[in-house]
């Protein structure tokens, strides 16, 4: 067994509206930051995980992800994964 | 007919399950309150998931609660064509727990709204059933996550097979098509925001709720009659 470091990226499913979002969105203009578009507001989940392998590892973070993590009908999710002792590109 | 026993789920954080075993109570029915961690549900002729913020709402609303050992055994029961209810919290752990279709998302607006709101009947359910189409009722809503969600095709669904029971006449919080209340396609599993309990007598200056909650009394009576004793 190796330990595998998680992050797990969760946001908006593309086309729900984003009221957190919608909120900076109208929000940074207000403060004189003129330009911004495409805000998304999601979450970021960071955990080591106990595996075989990191394909073994991936596929129980996806159904974590598919089970708890996320809620496939309003967001979607990516994982990035590595063994603990590198460091994971967030 | 002996009296209809209601459950009354209770998650860590529940916390409208007294006004709703006072509200079953005022409606002829005998509240069962349960903790989440019940798995028998022998007896229980409806449930009612009341309000709140079960297990803190912590990651979405509803996402920890819908593992709770007592989710299985109400979805045992919605199986068997019982009728099962869920208001406001109870509404987003269906949603959650895929009992219902759709989910609820923060308000548009990002503000916690706590008002009488008003509500127009769309179809009949075991909420509606005494109320014809087109009644206008006002109704509590007090929550953050109202914002009824879903995709096309489900939205399709909802409206093909008559699913959205109750529409909000002014949108507060953003809900698709105005959406405050839908059923499953058998029509026994009910969701809504507003809360009916809370509008159910006269001395809490609004009764509106309480012919919502006979008729749920009405199809709990009927489930019974209809399934083998």
């Amino acid at each position: 067994m190796a330990v595998y470091s998680v992050i797990v990226h969760v946001s908006p499913l593309p086309g729900v509206l984003d009221p957190s979002a919608a909120a900076v969105m109208r929000a940074l203009p207000a403060l004189g930051f003129d330009g911004v578009s495409n805000a998304q507001i999601g979450k970021i989940i960071t955990f080591d995980v106990e595996s075989n392998n990191i394909d073994s590892a991936r596929a129980e973070v996806d159904e974590m992800c598919q089970h708890l993590l996320a809620n496939p009908v309003i967001e979607i999710y990516s994982i990035d994964i590595a063994p603990a002792n590198e460091s994971v590109s967030a | 007919m002996s009296q209809s026993t209601i459950a009354i789920p209770v998650f860590p954080g529940t916390n409208c399950e007294a006004d709703v075993a006072h509200a079953v109570t005022l409606f002829g029915g005998i509240a069962k309150v349960l903790y989440h961690d019940e798995t028998n549900l022998e007896g229980i002729d409806g449930v009612i998931i009341p309000g709140g913020f079960a297990h803190g709402d912590y990651l979405r609303t509803g996402a920890i609660a819908r593992f709770s050992p007592i989710m299985p055994a109400i979805e045992k029961l919605s199986q068997k064509g019982v009728p099962i209810l869920g208001v406001c919290n109870g509404f987003q752990i269906l949603c959650e727990a895929k009992m219902l279709p759709g989910a609820l998302q923060k308000n548009v607006g990002m503000k916690f709204i706590c008002q009488e709101t008003g509500l127009e009947v769309v179809s009949s359910s075991p909420i509606t059933s005494r109320l014809s189409q087109g009644t206008r009722l006002t109704i509590p809503i007090n929550h953050f996550e109202g914002n009824y969600t879903c995709d096309d095709s489900t939205y399709e669904n909802l409206v093909k097979n008559n699913q959205i029971v109750l529409r909000y006449t002014d949108n507060p919080n953003g809900s698709r098509d105005s959406i405050a209340g839908i059923c499953n396609e058998r029509r026994n599993v009910v969701g809504l925001m507003p809360h009916p309990e809370r509008a159910s007598e006269e001395i809490l200056g609004n009764s509106d709720g309480a012919e919502m909650l006979r008729s749920f009394m009405d199809a709990v009576v009927s489930s019974r009659m209809a399934l083998p004793a």
